[in-house]
């Protein structure tokens, strides 16, 4: 699929061979890396004395106030926040002088490390903490020189606090504000300069680790926040999406407008032709206001072709993902470690179990909207995105033109969740505004945005483990089955090599898998299944693989432990021993668990009959990328095989802690994603499409099925990790696991319902 | 046209009668701060005030609004400080903020009526709104702030009376 947009790769940009740039502009001091990597200084030079157009990322206006331009997509997160309070840490702003503003997909605003525009992975922070510092402390290094030099003092002797740089002994001092008006703070940093700036040690943090206000929020209380939906373009008329009963691979084969044309306001009715392929037999109707488009959306007569996929149901997914896993040549080798299949059949004893979990769908509160217009050559495009870089090319693709003619003006997201890293939003208004002349904003229904997700794909997964005599776990075999999201994206660079040298596989629908158990024989296969790829395609939802892995590994060691007749806590802290690779992730992992039993009272606490507790441990969402976290989950089941979950407890190790308050509050959130996907959350397939359609059917937790959270947060002065997605990960299997311990019913697939645990109870 | 008393103000709206409110505040009048969710009163994203009760604009038909008075989340209060405002930056309740509208104006509706509400009251109030960043427990606790604040607020007054 999108054959037509070519992103073979993402340019690299390697932060070390950057320049970095300060210099005077019109409207204050402009701050941020050189845009063209390896810019030398005299072209640096030239840069500030002229057209100044630094990559990032923040300017200091005549008032003092310090904006940051945020490459990353504001979705509830507070990363904007957390990028300015890297910055403020370092250049001595005061917090309340701190501004934000959101990038448009202008490649100069590109995350310095991924060479993208892409919020994902819980990435931001961990990626982008040393450049947003040092960023920081160039700016105070040249707004203190240029003090310095008119206070006609040395500038070591200088501090900065608080946006005010002083002078002790002759008690002279100048605001950033005196400084940036007087021009002279102009500076650029070689590439080894930069990296010679020696950054402040965490013992002399004043902003990282404190819970300062974000910045985004006061926004979201009044209702000024702008959010993609809220744009209003000057002769904006309408969009309403008509999409086909198939998720993907109908056609359009008729459209009677007839009865649409009754409908007042009505304008045209646009057949999409999407070269980018993101969407199939979609139809637009347009119409001056939106009630009217969608008047004139319910009035129009379109006759499908259903195509490859109109026959396929979840039943069917799961039965070609079996027939896959069967097969001794499915797929590509993730992990391989010594011979699983040898050992296996040595093992005293072998446990197998099939994991699966079902179709979930993002459905963030702001349904799918954009806004297109054409002004010249240029396409502007408004919508809230977290892949600008590859959402800018869909939208060139959907208008016929190159990438550069398309400017993403970017919104506050109405919930990213891995959603909005697609661009299907893009095409319907980009060609419905090209058909009638005039800009128009796209608004999908509910109905639309749930049928149409980009959704977590239905997995099936089969794991053997192998014991010895002493009850040691000596083998594991796990297959992924599933749709690979990032496949999709026809990016070579988001591809990993299979250890096998297969080819490349789609470790986003395996990580996890690749854990810190020291297992001496292990492998882990990822296999794609074409059916589920053709038929549904799926996107990143929050968390990604680790979201199915845990959900499989975790359940698994709990059932191993169990066959060894052993606590399943004390069995994995004696796997989490740290040897080899594993070192120090390992400890980690396990000094979590412990302080999460520790917190829970697991093993102290005396439950009453029907309830119990389970735990999980995971290392989401990447080895490399790993926050440490475990949970105790802790449940009461009913005899019709009701869960109530009574009480989370997750600890999280994410080694420095920016904003504190904002990591309880994703972290919190995370967790009850996790809960909501193990117990509430379940999309089907018939008949090649979406069967649910809206909230009534389609069920995320709401408030009254909310049990008591706690959350604690370890931070071991370690580098900062993300804490986005991971606690969505330890949940399912924390639960899974205190169910077995509450009734001894074994669930193996999600979500987990009363009909299945009470099955699993009888038996 | 149709006219409406909206946050104090009369006016015309170009939308026929038998369309949603939602859809006339949003879009003709772009007070875009009631937020669309599902079109079928199933999320509470669109929460209006209509003569102080709170209900779904995306199900409510603008002449049904007619000769009532409207109150949106930009109408609540004249600077943003309305109580629950304030505590909802306090306890810092919005993630991506979306449902944030709807979510302050179905609390408001409920302490107008009631400043001292039981945990239970606000769970039974509130659960027609989804949160999808899942902020519920933040939701609770700065409704608990604003009522004790309107609380103190209403003793300070009556004290006053008193006195």
């Amino acid at each position: 699929m999108n054959t037509h947009v070519k992103i073979t790769k993402v340019e690299s940009t390697d932060l070390s061979r950057r320049t970095f740039l300060v210099g005077t502009a019109a409207a204050g001091l402009v701050l941020g890396y050189a845009a063209v990597p390896g810019l030398d200084s005299a072209l640096a030079a030239t840069a500030v004395s002229g057209n100044f157009d630094p990559s990032v990322w923040y300017t200091i206006g005549h008032d003092g106030i310090v904006t940051v331009t945020c490459g990353k997509a504001e979705m509830g997160q507070h990363v904007s926040s957390t990028m300015a309070q890297l910055i403020c840490e370092e250049l001595g702003a005061k917090w309340k002088d701190m501004r934000i503003q959101l990038a448009s997909n202008d490649p100069k605003f590109n995350d310095p490390v991924l060479g993208a525009q892409i919020t994902g992975g819980s990435w931001s922070t961990l990626m982008n903490f040393e450049a947003m510092s040092r960023a920081g402390a160039a700016g105070r290094m040249a707004l203190t020189e240029a003090a310095a030099a008119a206070m006609g003092v040395p500038a070591g002797e200088l501090v900065v606090r608080d946006g005010v740089i002083s002078h002790g002994k002759s008690k002279k001092q100048m605001s950033f504000a005196e400084i940036v008006k007087s021009g002279k703070a102009t500076k650029t940093f070689t590439p080894d300069e930069l990296k010679a700036i020696k950054l402040k040690t965490p013992d002399q943090y004043t902003m990282v680790g404190v819970s300062v206000p974000q910045l985004d929020i006061p926004a979201k209380t009044n209702g000024t926040a702008k959010y993609g939906i809220d744009v209003m373009l000057p002769g904006m008329v309408y969009g309403a999406v008509v999409t086909p009963p198939v998720r993907y691979g109908a056609t359009v084969k008729s459209v009677d407008d007839s009865a649409a044309k009754k409908v007042p306001g009505f304008i045209k009715a646009v057949t999409l032709d999407d070269k980018t392929a993101t969407t199939t037999g979609w139809v637009v109707a347009v119409a001056k206001t939106y009630q009217d488009a969608r008047k004139a959306a319910a009035a129009l007569k379109v006759a499908y072709d259903g195509g490859p996929n109109a026959k396929l149901s979840s039943q069917s997914l799961f039965d070609e993902a079996k027939r896959l896993q069967a097969l001794d040549d499915s797929g590509e080798f993730f992990v391989k470690n010594g011979d699983p299949k040898a050992a296996l059949g040595t093992a005293a004893k072998v446990i197998e179990a099939e994991y699966t979990t079902s179709i979930n769908i993002h459905c963030p509160m702001e349904p799918m909207t954009c806004s297109a217009e054409q002004k010249g050559d240029i396409w502007h495009v408004y919508t809230g995105n977290q892949f600008a870089t590859r959402t800018g090319a869909i939208a060139a693709g959907a208008a016929g033109v190159d990438p550069k003619f398309v400017v993403m003006h970017q919104m506050y997201l109405g919930g990213g969740f891995g959603r909005r890293l697609d661009a299907d939003m893009t095409v319907p208004a980009v060609q419905a505004a090209k058909a009638v002349g005039k800009p128009v904003k796209v608004i999908y229904s509910r109905e639309n945005d749930m049928t149409m997700d980009f959704s977590r794909p239905l997995t099936y997964q089969k794991v053997k483990a192998g014991v010895d005599g002493d009850g040691k776990l000596i083998a594991l075999s796990h297959d992924v089955v599933s749709a690979w999201p990032t496949a999709r994206w026809g990016i070579p660079d988001f591809l990993s090599p299979s250890v096998d040298k297969k080819g490349p596989l789609d470790a986003f629908t395996v990580n996890g898998a690749d854990f810190f158990y020291t297992v001496p024989n292990h492998y882990v296969r990822a296999i794609k299944s074409d059916m589920a790829q053709n038929a549904t395609p799926s996107g990143q939802l929050r968390s990604v693989a680790p979201g199915w892995t845990f959900w499989a590994v975790e359940s698994m060691i709990d059932e191993i432990a169990h066959a060894a007749g052993k606590d399943p806590a004390q069995f994995r802290i004696e796997l989490l021993d740290g040897k080899g690779d594993n070192a120090g992730g390992a400890q980690r992992l396990r000094n979590t668990l412990l302080a999460a039993m520790g917190l829970a009272g697991y093993g102290t606490l005396t439950l009453p009959k029907g309830e119990g507790m389970g735990v999980a441990c995971v290392s989401s969402q990447e080895r490399k990328t790993a926050s440490w976290t475990a949970c105790v989950a802790h449940v009461a089941v009913a005899p019709s095989g009701e869960v109530k979950v009574k009480k989370l407890t997750v600890a999280t190790d994410v080694g420095t802690q920016v904003n504190p308050d904002g990591i309880q509050a994703q972290v919190s959130g995370a967790a009850l994603w996790g809960l909501s996907l193990a117990l509430y959350e379940k999309a089907t397939l018939k008949d090649g499409g979406i069967e649910q359609t809206n909230f009534d059917s389609y069920t995320p937790l709401r408030m009254s099925q909310m049990p008591e959270v706690a959350v604690t947060v370890i931070a071991n002065g370690e580098h900062a990790t993300g804490v986005g997605e991971p606690a969505v990960t330890v949940v399912a299997p924390a639960i899974g696991n205190a169910v077995f311990n509450a009734v001894g019913a074994r669930v193996r697939s999600l979500p987990i319902t009363a009909e299945a645990v009470k099955a699993a109870m009888k038996t | 046209m149709p006219n409406l008393n909206i946050n104090g103000h009369n006016v015309s709206v170009d939308a026929a009668g038998d369309s949603p409110l939602l859809w006339a505040i949003r879009e003709q009048l772009q007070m875009t701060g009631t937020k669309f969710g599902c079109g079928a009163g199933l999320c509470g994203a669109c929460t209006v005030h209509l003569n102080g009760e709170a209900v779904r604009s995306c199900q409510t038909m603008v002449s049904d609004a007619v000769g009532k008075k409207i109150v949106t989340i930009e109408g609540l209060s004249a600077k943003g400080d309305h109580p629950l405002q304030k505590a909802w930056i306090a306890e810092q309740v919005p993630q991506c903020g979306y449902c944030q509208s709807g979510q302050i104006m179905q609390a408001a509706s409920l302490l107008a009526k009631n400043n001292n509400p039981t945990k239970e009251e606000i769970v039974e109030h509130m659960d027609g709104n989804l949160c999808r960043c899942m902020t519920y427990a933040r939701i609770q606790k700065a409704i608990m702030r604003a009522a004790s604040e309107m609380r103190t607020a209403s003793n300070v007054a009556g004290d006053r009376r008193h006195t």
